[in-house]
């Protein structure tokens, strides 16, 4: 399966499964709220350019945002870690691994202790500005404390889960191919 | 000029992911302040789709919970008909009444649209809900949403097939309220916390509350009929700064499994604003 035709499956996949399955769950706690979709920019192939990138990131949130009728909210979050990702990926990675290596970040292209600073930091990122947005009308501090806490980390135990359901095989990229 | 164009070459991602921004919290602002938007209109209609769908297998699966709350609405109903209440004295007789059933049409205030609820979110901070009956349907903005057990919100949004209710669970709503036994009024808002339980503010002290009062919908609304339920008392709180109780009222609709609902269109509105605009002019 070709890279595109893959990512073009995930996106579909991810905005449907947050909005039918994770959207669906009862809430647990008024923090918590289940949030697995923006793994999909997280695992967005290396090659991608920063403008295709952000782009991607947008319109990725703006798909999700017309389900929860919150026009631009998820939106800026993702636009956001997507313009953040290739500093990060720079930061954790030599140079040449992403020139020459494989082909979108995984635990075995970065290795587990990278990968999951990658993760960790995106996540939070995201949790942290979306949550800012919300609590910019609400206006309680321990609200937006508590629940960028609790959301990131059920969002890292969805991801881990993911991770681990979901072994994505992570071709090397040679020369021929 | 040379520099303009170098700075942006050399700041294009920066530029561009800034403007993605703007772009994302203007939209998310301006659609906040007046749930208006023409492409939400069409999104409705796409997104609706997939909730239709999704709406098919979901109701399956409360079937039997719906089926007992629609049953306990149908007994409330056939309670009231007329003919369940006989005079034991003979000085009346039952007649079968010859008057056209809707003798009545002509003042009628409130009209009742069934509407399947086929979208609906209780974890976010402005809550909506998506009912599967639109402007072709004779659903207008502004109209209250009644389910089987009480209030659910008021219509914000509107497209050919379906339309969108902001629920009581939304920072912008609020209700008039009353209290059913006392009749203070009040406010009903949401604080955002607990999809269980919202808030009635207002509520002079002079008037005696008690736990499991019921909290209905008053009269002075043009939106809402008089006297739905909106929830009862869970908890009464004394408001420190003005001498007033600020109530805690558990729902009466359970959002989580709100199926089936009601738009109501008040016939008389129109009229109505009429006349307030013309009052407000002079």
């Amino acid at each position: 399966m070709s890279n595109l035709v893959r990512n073009i499956i995930r996106f579909a996949f991810f905005i449907l499964f947050q909005v039918f399955v994770l959207g669906k769950i009862p809430p647990l706690h008024q923090f918590v709220v289940p949030y697995l979709y923006f793994l999909f920019i997280l695992w967005l192939p290396f090659k991608i350019t920063r403008g295709a990138l952000l782009l991607l990131g947008f319109l990725f949130g703006l798909a999700l945002d017309l389900f929860t009728k919150t026009p631009g909210l998820h939106a800026a979050a993702c636009t956001l870690i997507a313009y953040v990702r290739p500093f990060l990926i720079s930061l954790l990675m030599p140079k040449e691994a992403t020139e020459i290596g494989y082909s979108e970040p995984s635990i075995t292209s970065m290795g587990f202790v990278p990968y999951a600073v990658y993760v960790l930091v995106l996540t939070f990122l995201h949790h942290s500005y979306l949550v800012f947005m919300e609590w910019l009308h609400f206006g309680n501090f321990l609200y937006f404390i508590g629940k960028v806490f609790a959301t990131t980390a059920i969002s890292l135990l969805l991801i881990l889960i993911t991770e681990t359901l979901f072994v994505r095989k992570a071709k090397y990229r040679t020369n021929v191919a | 000029m040379r520099n303009v164009f170098l700075f942006i070459a050399r700041f294009s991602n920066l530029l561009f992911f800034l403007f993605l921004q703007v772009l994302a919290l203007s939209m998310l602002f301006r659609y906040n302040k007046y749930h208006q938007a023409a492409y939400m209109n069409v999104a409705n209609e796409v997104t609706g789709r997939f909730y239709v769908r999704y709406n098919k297998i979901e109701t399956y699966f409360s079937l039997q919970k719906e089926n007992e709350k629609l049953r306990m609405q149908n007994a409330d109903l056939l309670n009231k008909l007329k003919s369940d209440f006989a005079v034991p004295d003979s000085s009346m007789q039952l007649v079968t009444d010859t008057f056209r059933v809707d003798s009545l049409e002509q003042y009628r205030k409130f009209l009742y649209l069934p509407a399947k609820v086929i979208g609906n979110a209780v974890d976010g901070q402005n809550n909506f809900i998506t009912l599967h009956r639109g402007s072709k349907q004779g659903v207008d903005v502004n109209m209250a949403v009644i389910g089987p057990e009480g209030v659910v919100g008021k219509i914000v949004n509107v497209s050919p097939n379906m339309s969108v209710a902001m629920s009581l669970l939304h920072r912008k709503n609020s209700v008039v309220a009353l209290l059913k036994k006392g009749g203070g009024f009040g406010e009903v808002t949401w604080d955002g916390k607990d999809p269980r339980f919202v808030t009635l503010n207002n509520i002079p002290r002079t008037i005696k509350v008690a736990k499991g009062d019921t909290v209905v919908t008053s009269s002075y609304s043009d939106i809402f009929p008089p006297g739905k339920v909106v929830g009862y008392v869970a908890e009464v709180r004394e408001d420190k700064s003005s001498s007033t109780y600020s109530l805690k009222v558990k729902t009466a609709t359970d959002f989580y499994s709100v199926q089936h609902a009601f738009v109501v269109k008040n016939i008389q509105k129109a009229e109505m604003d009429s006349l307030m605009s013309k009052v407000k002019k002079d």
